[in-house]
Order: structure tokens, then C-alpha cells, then sequence
């Protein structure tokens, strides 16, 4: 039974499968008029972010209402981290306030980990450093297999910054479980050290890497990695490492493509691919609200029935 | 070994159905602005059975709709439903006629639940309850309006409804449970 | 006051015993080492009976953090020096990165008068190579010197200029102090918290290489063949540094090494669950790393064992992966990890360890000890050799608790030390 969400590599392919079905039966709840059903009544939901975002909180705040919880938001920059309160403080504190489940994102691989080691409540890892996403991948997952039907066989061509992506890693371990293929297509500065030992094809040509591709997920470029000197220039990346109409004619005929967000456009990913046909950038948006509340009717819930 | 009676059949089934086909009619004087909603699972595929009962008999189709209650129900915290289903209702139930179908009505709150779903979807005329076997134990003021079999049974036996569309055949049996040594 | 150790199971490299006998102690010396101690007993002195027991020399741990002065909520010489004779140990090498720095006479003389006072086990302070740790500016090693230092060191605060560590090598060496440096090029290991491999890659952690180390390794091993100068290098890792140490070696560099129990015991896999125990600096490497550095240490081109005692706060350790401070104690469990490892395992004779652990230490550093020749002093460890024990530290005598090895199963316990003839730690 799953008690809390913290990386995909340590979630039972059961327990994955569970939440993509569930997110899948819930979608039908975004589209009503009156989006509410009572099931999380009464339950508060904390999210901490010690990082900016819009999208994911939004996303975990609105699928937590959908259920009935209440929320409440946290930012690092108005709690007390700012005057010097450990991360273990910060969550005792919160959760002395009864709070029945955190949804924490952190700049550091390894925060949700040691927070939800030391809460006896659900804590669900909204993001941690360059380690996990889960669900993320969860709703990346969802979205494929709304288009093709399956995960199973495919081969998911992820395309950008592997090494600091959380989002690549959160993908190769839940696509991997699910039977899919995945590789990883990235300039040799931006691959992780020893990647070749994880279950992934690597490729420094994106050409090669995206040909006979199910679906391409181009990844966000931090101009951060600029400044550490790992990229010589955007442009270079763009034309080398962008993904492209004239590119995506080596995918197989019906590829679609993703994209975490927030898009560079121009650089990872050109406008005549997100905003065309094959882009379903959107649907994992909404997507995502359908699998954060997957996530959080499994973790709040009781003893598991049939 | 718990014993098992069959206390009905797909023959006792399939008229049961009619019967309630045809009260629903004489009830609503018609098939006009009806609507069928099955709880899911088994409700559902009664709630099917009865739409095409309602057309062999009057001639006029009447939309079906499946109900997923398990976001409605009070027993969420101790017993959570790991096998969610989807609503899927094709016509606004708004001033609409719903018939809610299930295949056993017990406490009581499955129906609660159930129609407390349907009004998050809309403001319906009315609401009427339809079950294959009603076997008691109420512990909500609720009563169905069309009943296929009142089956007295003990809090301790299981009533086990089988579906064709499920299971491959139709039956309904009464499962005791083991025998005191 | 005279000691008989009787029907000991004497391991003493230094002279080649390794047998059944009595060892005679007198006046804080070794007075003899016979097979029948009957004519030594002359009434009034502490007979133990040592059947079953190992006894060797104490042993000398070349890398303690002591943490005196400065950070005595992680430790201090009281409780550091009760780990060390806890552990087996009568000698101690402490580290300067204190506050302030050991890198003042004064501050020498400080720690070596709070030692002689707490009069536990000996305590031999290394001193800062440059002023403050800082990346130049050299100490006053000759004052240094005579204040107590017996070596100096760049631990922790690795030189980067090759330049200030050949200028400190050369200043060192004249004084007859050898230089132990922390190999690692901090260019290569910017904000990296363990190993750089397959793990991290899973964890998200940025990894310090292997590379980090050996460019360092090599350079400093140049750098000593090139100045003459005496360089032990600190806490090898990695398999490229022993054969960089190997082939120095071969070509006559006065260089010496040390590893760690840790770097033979664990792989960067010990830090998987984002286990801040298992995080130190230099990181835990892969397998081939530890293989390497058993050969290593078998064919000589290590030459000690040291712990790198680095105790840390409970709260300190209790943060995320990355910010959590680098280190681990290791005094209490050093010997029995060693044992266990290599020993038990058939790799590595009881006198091979017994060599790495103190008689080479004490040459590194020209240190009394290390020989229960008579007339040496009576710094001895005696051990249990058959005893198997779960780590608990709970039950450490260091203030900090901070080990990879909790619940481990191991075999060898120190049960009894002595430091200058004094009995300093009595198991139960």
C-alpha cells in the first residue's frame, strides 16, 4: 500500500498502474461544471515549496480542492527557513498543527525523502533537487497512454538536460516499469556520469535519438548551465538539440510531443512543434490535476477494498 | 465450506427486469425525459438491460449512464476503493426523470452516496431507486421504488448478483457463511 | 607499579613476535617479554590474566578530528581521547581545522596541556600548513615544531596553488616535518557531495569524481619527488591513487599513505536513502575502489590505517543529503572493522594489520610507540579476538553517534588499554 509518494524507482509497478487508473476514472470530474466531490472533506493539505512554481502548485492545490481538502501554501520565502529553521523543524512544526498530508518541493535530491522518514503522515515529493518528480512522470505516463492506448513497447525519446532533470528520472524508472523503451538524448555535458548503467538507450545525436520514436519529450534548458560553462551557446543547442518539425519526420508517423514546462521556446523546443498537432503539452497540464488527485484520494485513503 | 442457495436464476432474472421495466413506464407514464443511471459496477450493465427492455416495450430509447460513487462514500477513510470507475452520464440530468439502478440495496448507503453524486451533476426532477433484490437491513430512511425480488437474509450472508455482461451468466445466490463447530 | 600481562598471545610486528607469552611492564615501559613471568612477580603487581586475548602494541590513529578547541559539542579531547583507548588506541594525530585553527603556538601548547590534564591517551597535534587553512600564507612551522606539532597539513582545506604546497613542502622538509595533504582539486568537486558514479547519478546528487583525487595525488607525489620532501597522503580512495602512489614509490618519492576502514568496508552505495552517515570526504567509491585499495594496503603501497574520526552533531547529520556536514567517527569501530574485513576474511595477516595500525603510523610520524620492544612504552591494546559484537552507537564513548556501521555484526573488541603502564579503558 502505498504510504507516501516520494520516487518512482521505489513505487511497485501495481501501485503505479493503481494511479493512472485512478487519474483516468477522475478526469471525467474536470469536466463538470461544478468540480467538487466530497471525498477529502475536513483533511488539510499542506503544500511547502522551497522552490518557485506555479504550475505544480496550482496543479496540487486545485486537485486537493476538487477532493474537498483544504489547503494551504507554503513559500520558503514567507515561513521561517528564512530565519534559519532546520527543513526536520519546519515540517514537526507543521505537522503539530494537524495537518493531514505535505506536499513538499524542494531545491535539495533527498528533502522529501528525510521529511517524510520523519512524519507519520503522507508526504508526497512535489519535486527534490535533480532527483525525482514522480508525478510528473505520472501524468507524462497518463497522457501517453491516453494516445496510444498503451505504455507497453513504446519508445520515449527524452530530449535536453538529463543530467539536472528530476523529470528525466522520475520517466525512466516509471516507463521502464511499465514496458516501455526510454532514451536519453543529450549533449555529452549534460548526461550524468555512469548513465549507461541505468536502463536507457543514450545518444549525443538527436537525430539518432529520436528516430522511431513513440513519443519525444523535450526537457526545459536552465540558462543556469550557461553560466556553469556546459554549453558553449543557445544557439548551438537550439540548432543542435532543438526539437523541430524537419526533425520529427524520423519519429514514427504519429509521435507526439511533450514538454514538462515552463518552454524555452526557440531553444529545446521550435513553435512549429508546440503548437502544433502532434503537441499535447496542454493535456498534461490537465493531465496532471487528474493524477494529483489520484495521488492524494490513494494516500489519505484507508485500508485498501476491492 | 460457506454454504451457497441460488435463489435465482437468468430465466427469474430476465422477468424480474421486464416487471420493472414495464412499473417504470406505468409509474412515469412513459418513456419521456427518463434516464437510467447505474451505479457502478453492476448496476450498470442493469441499467442497460433495462433501457432496452423500456425500447422492446415502448418503442423509444432512454439514455443510460453509469454513477461511480466511490468519491461519495462515508466509509473512505477505512476502506478505500482501490478500483475507481468513471461516470459517464450522456445527457444533462437537469429536470430529467433519473432512475438510479443498482443490483442490491442492503443499508442504504450506496443509494446515499449515489444520489448525493448525481446532484453534483445536476438539479434532476426526481429521483426514483430501481434494484434487482432489496435484502433489508436498512440504516438510512431510503426505500426503492421498484423492487425485483425482497430477499430476507441475515447480516452474516453475502448476496451475491451475477451478470452475464460480467461474469458470464446471470444469477443471484445467497452465501452463508461457515457453520459454527 | 608493575603489570603482568600472563599467557598473552603477543602480536608485535615490530620484532617479529607472534606467540604465547607474558609481557612484563614496569615504570610505564615494556620490561620484558618471556614465556614464564614466575620470576618477575615479585608481590605487589596487577597480574592479568590474558588467556585467549590478543595483545599488540596500542595502536596510533595518524587522522582524529578531535574537535578541541572550538567544536566541543561534536567532540573534545576528554571524550575523543575515551573513544580512541575505547577503540584500542594510545595515540592520536589531531587534525587542526579547530577554532581557532591549529596553526599558532600557542593553541599547540593549549591542546597538548588539555591533554596531559585529561591524561588519557597520548595526543600529538598536526598543525595548519597555512595561516588559518587558508589557501596561502604559511605558519610558523619552526615555532609550530617546537610547541609540539609533529607534522602539518592542509586536511580538509585542500592547497590548490601547487606553488604555495612546493613552498610549504620545502619550508616543512628543512624542518625535518613531514606534510600530509587532503588530495583533491576543488574545480572538479564544486558543491558535490559523494562519489561521482551510477549512485549519485540515481540520487541527483553532483558526484565528486575520482579524477578530483588523483590529479591531486599525482601532483602532490611530484611535487615530493621533486622537493625531497616527506608526503603522506591522507585518506586514499580510489584506485587510480594507489597506483599513482605505487608508481611515486617505485621511483623513490619519500611518500607514505593511509586509507580508512570505510573505503575498504562500504561503496557509495551506503548512501543510497540519502544516508547523511555514509557521506565523508574524501566519498565512499564503488567496489573496484576497495578491492584496489586492499591490494593496496597488502602489497605495502599503503602503509597505515587511520580512522579520520570526523564526530558531527546529531542535528547536524539530520538535514538534507548535500548540506549535511562531511564525515564519520571511526575510533570505536576501527580495529574491528579492520579485523573483520580483512583478516577474518583470510586477506590480511593479524600482523599485517597490527603493522598498518601502529608500527607504521608511528614511523610515519617518528612517534614513540608502535613496538613493545624493551624499554618502549607501555602503550599497549589488548584484544578479544573471538568476540563478535553489534555496533551501537548509543553505547560510544565519542559525543557523536554519527556511523554508516549502526547494527553492523563485527568481530575483535578491545577489552582492555594501556597508555604509559595506566590502565586508561577496562572493558565492563
Amino acid at each position: 500500500m502505498l504510504t507516501d509518494l516520494i520516487a518512482l524507482r521505489e513505487t511497485e509497478p501495481g501501485d503505479i498502474r493503481l494511479l493512472l487508473d485512478t487519474a483516468q476514472s477522475f478526469r471525467e470530474i474536470l469536466e463538470r461544471p461544478v468540480k467538487k466531490v466530497p471525498t477529502l472533506r475536513g483533511r488539510q493539505v499542506v503544500t511547502l515549496f522551497y522552490e518557485a512554481s506555479t504550475r505544480t502548485r496550482v496543479s496540487f492545490e486545485n486537485a486537493a480542492k476538487i477532493m474537498s481538502a483544504d489547503t494551504t501554501s507554503v513559500a520558503a520565502a514567507t515561513s521561517s527557513v528564512q530565519k534559519g529553521e532546520s527543513l526536520l523543524d519546519t515540517v514537526r512544526n507543521l505537522r503539530a498543527m494537524q495537518i493531514d498530508c505535505l506536499v513538499m518541493r524542494h531545491p535539495q535530491s533527498g528533502a522529501a525523502h528525510l521529511v517524510a522518514q520523519a512524519l507519520d503522515i503522507p508526504v508526497v515529493n512535489a519535486g527534490d533537487g535533480m532527483h525525482e518528480h514522480p508525478t510528473q512522470a505520472l501524468l507524462d505516463m497518463l497522457t501517453i497512454r491516453q494516445h496510444k492506448g498503451r505504455l507497453e513497447g513504446l519508445t520515449v525519446a527524452i530530449v535536453g538536460d538529463i543530467a539536472h532533470s528530476r523529470v528525466a528520472r522520475s520517466n525512466l524508472w516509471g516507463l521502464t516499469k511499465m514496458g516501455a523503451k526510454v532514451r536519453f538524448v543529450a549533449p555529452a555535458t549534460l548526461l550524468p556520469r555512469d548513465v549507461h548503467g541505468l536502463p536507457v538507450e543514450v545518444y549525443t545525436d538527436l537525430r539518432a535519438g529520436v528516430e522511431g520514436a513513440d513519443v519525444v519529450m523535450a526537457l526545459r534548458l536552465q540558462q543556469e548551465r550557461m553560466e556553469r560553462g556546459l554549453l558553449p551557446s543557445l544557439r548551438e543547442y537550439a540548432q543542435r538539440w532543438g526539437v523541430n518539425a524537419k526533425v520529427l519526420e524520423l519519429t514514427k508517423p504519429d509521435c507526439i510531443v511533450m514538454h514538462p514546462g515552463p518552454m524555452n521556446r526557440g531553444v529545446e523546443i521550435a513553435d512549429d512543434v508546440a503548437d502544433s498537432g502532434r503537441s499535447v503539452i496542454l493535456e498534461q497540464v490537465t493531465n496532471g490535476v487528474a493524477i494529483r488527485m489520484a495521488v492524494l484520494y490513494h494516500l489519505l485513503g484507508g485500508e485498501a477494498s476491492a | 465450506m460457506p454454504t451457497e442457495v441460488k435463489v435465482m436464476d437468468a430465466h427469474e432474472m430476465r422477468r424480474a427486469l421486464t416487471r420493472i421495466a414495464h412499473e417504470i413506464l406505468e409509474r412515469n407514464k412513459g418513456a419521456e425525459d427518463l434516464v437510467l443511471v447505474g451505479i457502478l459496477r453492476r448496476g450498470a450493465p442493469l441499467a442497460h438491460r433495462l433501457s432496452r427492455l423500456i425500447e422492446n416495450i415502448e418503442g423509444t430509447s432512454v439514455p443510460v449512464g453509469e454513477l461511480d460513487i466511490t468519491l461519495y462514500r462515508d466509509d473512505y477513510r477505512t476502506h478505500t476503493v482501490s478500483d475507481t470507475g468513471a461516470t459517464r452520464i450522456p445527457v444533462d440530468i437537469t429536470d430529467k426523470k433519473v432512475v438510479l439502478v443498482d443490483e442490491v440495496i442492503y443499508t442504504g448507503r450506496t443509494v446515499r452516496a449515489a444520489i448525493s453524486a448525481l446532484m453534483d451533476l445536476g438539479r434532476p426532477a426526481c429521483v426514483q431507486l430501481a434494484v434487482l433484490i432489496d435484502r433489508g437491513h436498512r440504516e438510512l430512511p431510503i426505500r426503492p421504488d421498484y423492487v425485483g425480488k425482497n430477499l430476507p437474509t441475515s447480516r452474516q450472508e453475502f448476496v451475491d448478483v451475477r451478470l452475464e455482461e460480467i461474469h458470464g451468466e446471470d444469477s443471484v445466490c445467497i452465501r452463508k457463511p461457515d457453520e459454527e463447530r | 607499579m608493575r603489570t603482568i600481562f600472563r599467557k598473552a598471545h603477543v602480536c608485535d610486528p615490530s620484532q617479529g613476535i607472534d606467540r604465547v607469552a607474558d609481557v612484563v611492564v614496569d615504570e610505564g615501559k615494556v620490561l620484558a617479554i618471556v614465556d614464564d613471568s614466575t620470576p618477575y612477580d615479585v608481590g605487589s603487581c596487577e597480574v592479568i590474566d590474558c588467556s585467549g586475548l590478543v595483545l599488540t602494541p596500542g595502536l596510533i590513529d595518524l587522522h582524529v578530528h578531535l574537535r578541541e578547541p572550538g567544536f566541543e559539542y561534536k567532540e573534545d579531547v576528554q571524550s575523543g581521547t575515551a573513544a580512541a583507548v575505547a577503540g584500542g588506541f594510545t595515540a592520536v594525530c589531531c587534525m587542526p581545522n579547530t577554532d581557532p585553527p591549529l596553526d599558532e603556538p600557542s593553541v599547540i601548547r593549549g591542546l597538548l596541556k588539555r591533554a596531559e590534564q585529561v591524561g588519557v591517551a597520548r595526543v600529538y597535534p598536526i598543525a595548519a600548513i597555512t595561516k588559518g587553512l587558508q589557501p596561502e600564507g604559511l605558519t610558523e612551522m619552526a615555532a609550530l615544531k617546537e610547541a609540539g606539532a609533529v607534522a602539518v597539513t592542509d586536511d580538509a582545506y585542500p592547497l590548490q596553488s601547487a606553488e604555495v604546497l612546493r613552498r610549504g613542502m620545502e619550508y616543512a622538509g628543512q624542518l625535518g616535518l613531514p606534510v600530509l595533504t587532503h588530495c583533491e582539486d576543488k574545480s572538479l568537486t564544486k558543491d558535490a557531495c559523494m562519489n561521482e558514479g551510477l549512485t549519485s547519478t540515481i540520487m541527483g546528487l553532483r558526484g565528486m569524481p575520482a579524477v578530483a583525487e588523483e590529479t591531486q595525488v599525482a601532483r602532490n607525489c611530484l611535487l615530493s619527488l621533486y622537493t625531497g620532501c616527506r608526503l603522506h597522503i591522507l585518506h586514499v580512495s580510489t584506485a587510480g591513487a594507489v597506483r599513482i602512489i605505487r608508481w611515486a614509490k617505485e621511483r623513490g618519492a619519500p611518500v607514505t599513505a593511509e586509507t580508512c576502514p570505510h573505503y575498504f568496508a562500504l561503496t557509495d552505495e551506503a548512501c543510497m536513502g540519502y544516508n547523511t552517515n555514509a557521506k565523508m570526504n574524501p566519498p565512499l567509491r564503488t567496489q573496484a575502489d576497495c578491492d584496489a585499495i586492499v591490494e593496496g594496503l597488502l602489497d605495502g603501497t599503503i602503509d597505515a590505517i587511520a580512522t579520520d574520526h570526523a564526530p558531527h552533531a546529531a542535528h547536524e547529520k539530520a538535514q538534507e543529503f548535500a548540506l549535511a556536514p562531511f564525515g564519520i567517527v571511526g575510533l570505536e569501530t576501527a580495529f574491528a572493522l579492520s579485523f573483520t574485513e580483512l583478516v577474518s576474511t583470510g586477506r590480511m595477516s593479524l600482523s599485517a594489520l597490527i603493522e598498518k595500525m601502529s608500527c607504521q603510523p608511528a614511523k610515519i610520524l617518528g612517534l614513540p610507540g608502535g613496538t613493545l620492544a624493551p624499554g618502549a612504552p607501555a602503550d599497549i591494546a589488548l584484544f578479544d579476538l573471538k568476540r563478535s559484537w553489534t555496533v551501537r552507537s548509543s553505547e560510544f564513548r565519542s559525543k557523536s553517534r554519527n556511523t554508516p556501521f549502526e547494527g553492523w555484526e563485527l568481530t575483535g573488541k578491545p577489552v582492555l588499554t594501556m597508555v604509559a603502564g595506566r590502565i586508561v579503558y577496562r572493558e565492563g
